[in-house]
């Protein structure tokens, strides 16, 4: 993330392992930063990633998904909330900047 | 990205803790569901999981699964869970309920499942007011088994049982559910959602809360249609699936509430369940405790005469005729013998003719059937043709009429004839004709103690002026038959 | 102890509240139908649950979530609803779910009549749902042992996770005896396995299913043993004067009471007679008869049926001795005249008639004027 830009309200992980490539996230998402990847996961699906920036933390691709966890929305926190930061956090800016 | 604005995220939408962390329906990839890539089963399942999560509800909690692709809730649920068998939910769940007051039962059923097959049982759930939620998945298809025809089906919709198309002449038309169980005076809470675009899924998520939050609350009855796509089986892309639940589907299933009582309801207040009586306080409720029953009359009871009174009494129905048997056999019981009581059941109760079996017996009782008695009560005519050639040899006939016919007549039969029913309308109503001739029946089988026999009545006749009259006509009965012994010595 | 006078199906349910049952889901039909009231009255006096289902296929399903969630439970029916039941009881008997069901059976197939039959043998004792089960029957000749065998019902039931029938007849059911019931009644417990709404009782899971295959064979073989042990423990059966017979009459329910009549004025007449009477149907008493066919010449079964316990019979002598069959249907009773005219004719083939009074049937009888 550039310095001095402001950062995304949201972030997104999606689990390669656990998407099963339907696309009802890609067109669910309002803010249009989640496409189909090219490669194929070992179960042979090719499955959605993330831009890996745009994205607002709204939650419909979470809701709209039908895996349980392929995908996690994570939503910026204020200074103050930084307290309450969590591990699983970390790993998902990991999975999103692959 | 830095690691200073990563710690600046926190979850916002994750996988649910309702869920298992592994899925062991399959072997291999335990992280993912068994459903197909854009199914809407899976959604509903996510929404269904986050309310358990936000509820708070998890450990009271009772999944009732369907029979179809939502059959391995329990999988995928760490809930309680049981599986019903194929429309079946809404019985196991109304007696889950009703067995857990206490717990959140969850009825989760397919279009195939609740409008087909189950259809009586998610009927009458909603009628009674079962305080279940039960979320309904209507994908037009019998999707597990192939792409059968549901009662669902859109009309022209191919399916592999509709390979024309869904015709309205051959298997009627689309069933709504909702609108069918609005109807019904009980449900709390009915509303059809869909899951074609944001907007609908976002409102289905809102009313499966709502009907979760219902049973929470205490209330009754809430059921929430879910239109949902199935790709596999309507042979398209998931996104062109979804928009199918949105252009086709909702124009045949309207989304929106058809029935919203929650308000009412719970301004109505919750009724407080009764308190259970405690175990030893049963055998009294059940009136069988030893200490209310009676001491009896057995001493009393004529000594040293053999008792084997085998006794038939036949009559129209409304006679009497099973209550004379009863008291009869009451009294026997009081009196200390074995006895046993028969009826000719049924039909006979309201019309026609009816006649039981009543013996009586210092020894136990073999058969209860009395084939051949030695004793017939015959309230009228065709009863005592129907079974007086069954009466033994040395047994006694009692004939309500005002003499024995002459053809029934035969060597070594006793008989006595009375107009018993004209006799009862003189004491007072012409339906204690049944207890005069058990006055009469007491008084020729002289064994059982008076005692006894007012016991007995006591305890099968309950009103008071009943009472009066048929003391009175027992009495009677034993008198016109010591009248009749007079007659004969002084004829 | 005290007795009082009260009908089999009133004592049903009287004895199943006094050993824990705290439910009643179930269809009205004669000659059943006491049942229904008598819980309807007393279920929720006592605690229980009442409730009139819309068929006995939901009746079925109903004990199925009462007995899921751990609740001691019962319905009742005659053969029509008995033949609805059939789906859930497989299902019930897969889950390894305890339940009571009373069968009071009636007359025919189909619509048939409601006189007393005991043509549900089959359906009940056999299983006549889908799969490999089995449910352990009771069969009731007194009022006494309808209520003393729904208590031992609910026991087994519990004892071998399966549902449990008591097949008694229209008489059985509606006719009154003196009845003693035990004073102190039976707590309902929780059953480890049930699914309860509770934090303990969440990953507990009721169901039939189970797609693999080696998984689902074992399950199979672990109700096969299930069966296999209450063969061993739980099969019983009642003799009567069998020790010197000659000819052992076998008969269950009502027809054990005729066949007591009927050995009593056979044996005045000097034929030696006597009564073997299931008391369990499934186990049926297999070893009992076994143990008879030592020593009497013949069998002779009696039912209110066209020939359906006279099969388990069969098997369980193997051709070992003869097995002759006398029945009535329809609501028809073999009379006692009739049975011990039958009996005679048969002693008199074997040769055993020698001096015994011939009886007179029921027909001469009735037309003596």
């Amino acid at each position: 993330m550039a310095e001095g830009k402001k950062p995304d309200r949201g972030q997104l992980r999606i689990d390669e392992a656990e998407c099963k490539g339907c696309g009802l996230c890609i067109e669910a998402c309002p803010a249009k930063v989640i496409a189909m990847g090219e490669g194929l996961n070992h179960y042979g699906y090719r499955t959605a990633v993330y831009a890996g920036a745009g994205c607002t933390g709204c939650g419909i691709c979470f809701m709209i998904c039908p895996e349980p966890g392929a995908i996690t929305v994570y939503r910026l926190v204020s200074a103050a909330g930084a307290a309450t930061t969590t591990d699983s956090a970390k790993g998902a800016t990991a999975c999103a900047s692959n | 990205m830095s690691n200073e604005t990563v710690q600046d995220y926190v979850v916002a939408h994750g996988r649910a803790k309702s869920f298992y962390e592994r899925f062991e329906r399959k072997d291999e990839l335990q992280h993912q569901t068994h459903f197909c890539p854009g199914c809407g089963h899976g959604t509903v399942h996510k929404m269904l999981a986050r309310v358990i999560d936000e509820l708070g509800i998890q450990d009271r909690t009772i999944l009732v699964g369907p029979v179809g692709c939502g059959v391995f809730t329990y999988y995928y649920f760490d809930v309680g869970n049981i599986s019903a068998a194929h429309g079946r939910a809404p019985a196991v769940a109304t007696a889950v309920k009703r067995s857990r007051p206490g717990s959140i039962v969850i009825g989760y059923q397919g279009d195939g499942d609740l409008s087909a097959i189950g259809s009586a049982e998610i009927l009458h759930a909603a009628n009674r007011g079962e305080h279940v939620s039960l979320i309904f998945i209507n994908n037009a298809v019998y999707s597990m088994t192939g792409g059968q025809a549901a009662p669902t089906t859109l009309l022209g919709q191919k399916t592999t049982t509709t390979p024309f198309g869904r015709s309205a002449a051959n298997e009627g038309y689309p069933m709504h559910v909702c609108e069918l169980l609005a109807t019904l005076d009980a449900p709390v809470y009915i509303e059809r959602v869909g899951l074609g675009d944001n907007r609908q899924a976002m409102q289905a998520s809102r009313a499966i809360r709502r009907a979760i939050e219902n049973q929470v609350n205490g209330l009754g009855f809430s059921l929430i249609e879910v239109l949902a796509p199935c790709p596999t089986i309507w042979k398209k892309t998931p996104v062109e699936a979804q928009r199918w639940v949105r252009d086709e589907m909702e124009k045949v299933y309207p989304l929106g509430v058809y029935c919203d009582r929650t308000k009412a309801r719970m301004e109505a207040g919750l009724t407080q369940p009764a308190v259970a009586p405690t175990l030893d306080q049963l055998p009294g409720i059940l009136g069988v405790a030893e200490a209310d029953l009676p001491e009896g009359n057995a001493a009393a009871l004529v000594a040293d005469k053999p008792v084997d009174l085998q006794v038939r009494v036949a009559g129209f129905g409304g006679q009497g005729v099973l209550l004379l048997g009863e008291v009869l056999a009451e009294a026997g019981l009081d009196a200390g013998l074995d006895v046993s009581w028969l009826p000719s059941y049924g039909p006979e109760m309201r019309s026609g003719t009816s006649n039981c079996h009543v013996r009586l017996s210092r020894k136990p009782i073999d058969s209860p059937l009395v084939a051949a008695p030695n004793l017939l009560v015959a309230m009228n005519e065709p009863s005592l043709r129907k079974f007086d050639r069954a009466v033994r040899d040395g047994g006694w006939v009692i004939y309500d009429g005002d003499e024995f016919p002459a053809d029934c007549v035969r060597e070594g039969l006793h008989t006595f004839a009375a107009p018993f029913t004209r006799i009862a309308d003189e004491l007072g109503n012409k339906r204690a004709a049944n207890m005069v001739m058990l006055g009469s029946l007491l008084e020729i089988a002289s064994v059982l103690p008076e005692a006894s026999v007012a016991a007995a009545l006591h305890r099968m006749v309950k009103n008071p002026r009943w009472m009066e009259l048929d003391e009175r006509a027992i009495a009677r009965g034993r008198e016109l038959y010591r009248a009749s012994l007079k007659e004969m010595v002084s004829a | 102890m005290r007795k009082q006078l009260m009908k089999g199906n009133e004592a049903i349910v009287k004895s199943a509240i006094l050993a824990g049952c705290r439910a009643f889901y179930g269809y009205p039909i004669t000659p059943a139908s006491e049942i229904a009231e008598a819980a309807a009255l007393y279920m929720p006096q006592t605690g229980g649950v009442y409730v009139q289902a819309e068929s006995e296929v939901a009746s079925i399903n109903m004990l199925y979530g009462a007995a899921s969630a751990g609740v001691r439970a019962m319905t009742a029916s005659s053969g029509p609803g008995i033949s609805l039941m059939q789906e859930g009881i497989s299902y019930m008997a897969g889950a390894e779910l305890p339940c009571v069901i009373a069968d009071i059976m009636r007359g025919g197939p189909g619509l048939g009549n409601i006189g007393a039959e005991q043509g549900d043998y089959h359906q009940v004792v056999k299983g006549g749902g889908h799969g490999n089960y089995r449910t352990i029957v009771l069969a009731p000749h007194s009022v006494q042992e309808m209520a003393d065998l729904t208590s031992l019902a609910f026991d087994l039931a519990d004892r071998y996770r399966n549902p449990v029938v008591v097949l008694a007849d229209g008489f059985i059911g509606q006719m009154m005896e003196p009845v003693e019931f035990p004073q102190a009644a039976t707590a309902p417990h929780l059953p480890p396995w049930a699914v309860a709404g509770t934090a303990a009782s969440r990953r507990n899971l009721i169901t039939s299913l189970e797609l693999d295959f080696d998984r689902m064979e074992k399950l199979q073989l672990k109700l096969e043993a299930k069966y296999k042990a209450a063969a061993e423990r739980e099969t019983r059966a009642e003799e009567w004067q069998t020790a010197d017979a000659d000819i052992v009459l076998v008969g269950y329910g009502i027809m054990g009471r005729i066949l007591k009549a009927v050995t009593t004025e056979a044996r005045a007449a000097g034929l030696k007679v006597g009564v073997l009477r299931p008391i369990t149907l499934y186990p049926f008493p297999e070893a009992a008869l076994q143990r008879l066919a030592k020593t009497a010449r013949l069998f002779a079964v009696v039912e209110m049926s066209n020939g359906q316990m006279v099969e388990d019979v069969k098997l369980a002598l193997n051709g070992s001795r003869p097995v002759e069959f006398y029945s009535r249907v329809g609501g028809n009773v073999p009379s006692q005249a009739e049975v011990l005219k039958f009996v005679y004719e048969l002693a008199r083939r074997e040769g055993l008639a020698k001096g015994a009074a011939r009886p007179v049937a029921e027909e001469e009888r009735m037309a003596h004027v």
